[in-house]
C-alpha cells in the first residue's frame, strides 16, 4: 500500500509538470503583448516602463526561462500578483475560494439527495415502469442546461414566488448563515441536478451488480424480508463505489460553478475567473487552472485511496 | 439472460448468410425501434436536428437574419407568424432555433471525429505496445484528465481565437473568423475528451491483446500495424462508438454554456447558447426569448444520450447502464 502510494505521488510529478506547462503555454498563446494590453488601459508607454513591468510580471527573458521561473514560484507555491488588482493571486483567492467550496458542498449534497434513492429504486424495480421513468429522468437531468434551468427560475421566481430570487448582493454565511444558504439553496439545488443523472445512473448499476451476487441469494432463501436484504446486504456494498463516482465528477462540478456562478452573480472563484480571463489578468488565470488540476490530480488519487479502505478486497500493489 | 442473447447471435449469424443486406438493415432497424423506443424517439429526434443542419431551408418561416432588420416587429410573443416570437432585432426565434441546428451539430461531430480518431490511435497503441510507450503515452493522458474542463476550455477558446487555425490552413480552407472559432471549440474540446476516453479505449486493446488469434498474427508475421487494425481495433469498435455517442450531447451541452458565458461562436455563426445570453436582459418580460433555445439544447442533447444509450445496450452490453 506504502509501495503504491509512493508511486503514485511519484507519477503526478510528470503530470504536474505537464499541466503547468500546457497552462502556462496557452496563456502566452494570446496574439499580442499582455503588457500592450495592460498599458492600453493607461494609454500608451514608453519602453522603459513596458520593460519594468515586464520584469514585475516576469515576462522578461524567453519562453523556458520564463517557465523555469515561474514554475519554481508555483512550487513554493507563490502565484506572483493579480494585474488588475497587484494583490496577490492567492490572498485574493482566499476571498473567492470558500464561497465555491459552499455552494460545491451544498450540490454534491443535493446531487446525493436526488441520486441515490432514485438510483435503488431504479435498480430494486427493474424493468418496470418504475425503473423506465427512473432512467429516463436520469437522462434527462444529464441533457438540461444548468444555466438555462437558473435562467427561468430567476424569471420565474421574480414572477410568482418570493424565494429563488437572487438578493441584490452576497450575503456571506458568516453575517446571515440562514440568508446564505437560502441564497446558495437554488444554485447547489440546479447544480446537483446536473451531477445527479451521472451518479443515479452509477447507483443502479452497482446495485444491479450487488443483486445478482450469491450471498444475496442466499439472504432471499434465508426468508429476510426484502428491507432488510436491500439495507443490510445490498447497499453496503453496492454504495462503495458511489463513493468514487462523487470524487470523479469533481471537474464537471468546477466547470459548472464558474456557469451558475455567473448567472447568480455569487462572488466565487467561478466569477472570479471569468472575469480574469476577459480582463487577460494572466496570473489568476494560470494559478486557479493550475490549482484546480491539482485539486483534480489529489481528488483521483483519494478516491482510489478510500476505494481500497472501503472495500477491503482492493489491494493495490 | 445468456441464451437469449445466444439465439439473438445465432439469428443474426443466420440472417448474414442469407438475407441481403437492404432486408437485414430493415429487420435491424425494425428490432431496434421495437426493442428500445426510447433510443429510436431518440434517434427521430436526432434525424429531424440532422435535416435542420444540412438544409434548414427546409424548415424555415421567416428569414433568420433579415436586412434590414424588422425592428417593428421585435420582441413579440409567440404567434401564428412567428411561431416562438421574435426577438431584440425582430427575427423569427424559432427561425434562428433552426438556423443554430447547424452550429450545435456540427461541433457535436466534429469533437467526436476527433476525439474518436484520437482516442483510438492513443488507446490501441498505448495498449497493444505496453512498455515505455504505454509509459508515456498515460502520462500524458493524465495531463488531459487533470485539465480542468471548462476553465481549461475557456482559457484555449479566448487564448487562441485569433490564432487557430493558422492562416495557411485557413485560407485555403476557406474558413471565415466566425467558422474558426467553432472549429478552434470542436478541436480543443474533442482532444480533451479523447484523452479521457482513449483510456477506457486502452483497457479494451489490453483485453483484446489476450486473445489466441493476436498471438497467431504474431507467430505468421503480421506487423503490428496490420495487428493493431485487423485484430485489435475491431474489438474495441464498440467501445470507441459508444462513448462516442455519448460525447456528442456533451459537446453541444459545452458549446452552449461557452457560448452563454460569452466564449463560444460569434455573430454571425448562431448559437442557442448565444441567443440564452442575449435573452437574458429581456428575460423577466420576454421568456419565450429563452424558453426555446433552452428546450432546444435540452431536446437535441436529450436525444443524442437516448440514442446512445440505446446503442450502447445493443452493442456493447457489458456497459450497460454505467455512465
Amino acid at each position: 500500500m506504502q509501495r503504491y502510494i509512493a508511486r503514485r505521488l511519484l507519477l503526478m510529478i510528470p503530470t504536474l509538470l505537464g499541466v503547468t506547462f500546457v497552462v502556462f503555454l496557452m496563456v502566452r498563446a494570446v496574439p499580442g503583448d499582455v503588457i500592450d494590453q495592460i498599458l492600453g488601459d493607461f494609454g500608451a508607454g514608453d519602453a522603459a516602463t513596458k520593460e519594468a513591468l515586464r520584469k514585475e510580471y516576469s515576462l522578461d527573458g524567453n519562453l523556458a526561462a520564463q517557465y523555469v521561473r515561474w514554475l519554481g514560484d508555483v512550487v513554493r507555491f507563490d502565484f506572483g500578483n493579480s494585474i488588475i488588482s497587484d494583490r496577490n493571486v492567492l490572498g485574493e483567492l482566499k476571498n473567492y475560494l470558500p464561497v465555491t467550496l459552499e455552494l460545491s458542498l451544498l450540490a454534491i449534497f443535493f446531487s446525493l439527495l436526488i441520486a441515490l434513492p432514485v438510483g435503488i429504486i431504479s435498480a430494486i424495480r427493474q424493468d418496470t415502469p418504475i425503473d423506465y421513468f427512473c432512467r429516463s429522468f436520469a437522462i434527462s437531468l444529464l441533457a438540461v442546461p444548468g444555466f438555462w434551468v437558473a435562467l427561468m427560475l430567476i424569471t420565474l421566481a421574480g414572477r410568482y414566488f418570493t424565494w429563488g430570487v437572487p438578493p441584490k448582493s452576497y450575503i456571506a454565511f458568516t453575517d446571515d448563515p440562514i440568508g446564505n444558504l437560502r441564497m446558495l439553496a437554488v444554485p447547489a439545488m440546479i447544480l446537483g441536478a446536473g451531477l445527479s443523472g451521472g451518479v443515479m445512473r452509477f447507483t443502479r448499476s452497482t446495485m444491479l451488480e450487488v443483486l445478482r451476487q450469491d450471498y444475496v441469494r442466499t439472504a432471499w432463501s434465508k426468508g429476510l424480508s426484502e428491507r432488510v436484504i436491500i439495507t443490510r446486504h445490498v447497499m453496503r456494498n453496492a454504495l462503495i463505489p458511489v463513493v468514487t463516482v462523487v470524487g470523479l465528477q469533481l471537474p464537471i462540478l468546477v466547470g459548472g460553478t464558474v456557469i451558475i456562478e455567473s448567472v447568480y452573480s455569487i462572488p466565487g472563484m467561478g466569477r472570479f475567473y471569468v472575469s480574469a480571463v476577459n480582463a487577460q489578468d494572466y496570473p489568476v488565470v494560470q494559478a486557479i487552472n493550475v490549482l484546480v488540476a491539482l485539486v483534480v490530480i489529489f481528488a483521483n488519487l483519494g478516491v482510489d485511496l478510500v476505494y481500497s479502505i472501503l472495500d477491503p478486497r482492493i489491494r493495490y500493489s | 439472460m445468456s441464451s437469449s442473447s445466444e439465439s439473438v447471435v445465432l439469428e443474426q449469424y443466420a440472417l448474414r448468410r442469407e438475407i441481403p443486406f437492404h432486408e437485414r438493415a430493415r429487420v435491424g432497424l425494425w428490432r431496434f425501434i421495437t426493442k428500445k423506443p426510447l433510443g429510436a424517439f431518440g434517434g427521430l429526434i436526432v434525424i429531424i436536428f440532422l435535416l435542420m443542419a444540412v438544409a434548414p431551408v427546409m424548415f424555415y418561416t421567416q428569414d433568420p437574419e433579415p436586412s434590414p432588420p424588422r425592428i417593428l416587429e421585435r420582441l413579440q410573443g409567440p404567434s401564428a407568424e412567428h411561431w416562438m416570437g421574435t426577438d431584440q432585432q425582430g427575427r423569427d426565434v424559432y427561425s434562428r432555433i433552426v438556423y443554430g441546428a447547424r452550429t450545435s451539430i456540427v461541433i457535436g461531430f466534429l469533437v467526436v471525429v476527433v476525439s474518436a480518431t484520437f482516442a483510438s490511435l492513443i488507446g490501441t497503441t498505448s495498449g497493444y505496445f505496453g512498455g515505455w510507450f504505454d509509459m508515456a503515452a498515460q502520462r500524458v493522458v493524465d495531463v488531459g484528465i487533470a485539465l480542468p474542463g471548462l476553465i481549461f476550455i475557456i482559457l484555449a477558446v479566448s487564448s487562441l481565437k485569433e490564432r487557430f487555425p493558422p492562416d495557411f490552413i485557413a485560407e485555403p480552407l476557406g474558413l471565415t473568423p466566425a467558422s474558426r472559432v467553432v472549429f478552434l471549440i470542436a478541436v480543443s474540446l474533442g482532444i480533451l475528451v479523447s484523452l479521457g476516453s482513449s483510456r477506457i479505449i486502452r483497457g479494451a486493446a489490453i483485453a483484446a491483446k489476450q486473445n489466441m488469434y493476436v498471438e497467431a498474427a504474431r507467430v505468421v508475421g503480421a506487423s503490428d500495424g496490420r495487428i493493431i487494425a485487423r485484430h485489435i481495433f475491431p474489438n474495441v469498435f464498440a467501445v470507441v462508438l459508444v462513448s462516442a455517442s455519448i460525447q456528442i450531447g456533451g459537446a453541444i451541452l459545452t458549446e452552449s454554456a461557452l457560448a452563454f458565458l460569452g466564449y463560444g461562436v460569434q455573430p454571425p455563426t448562431p448559437s442557442w447558447g448565444r441567443m440564452l445570453n442575449e435573452a437574458r436582459e429581456q428575460l423577466t418580460r420576454h421568456p419565450h426569448l429563452a424558453i426555446f433555445p433552452g428546450a432546444a439544447i435540452f431536446l437535441a442533447v436529450y436525444s443524442f444520450n437516448m440514442l446512445g444509450d440505446a446503442l450502447r445496450d445493443v452493442l456493447d452490453p457489458r456497459l450497460r447502464g454505467s455512465r
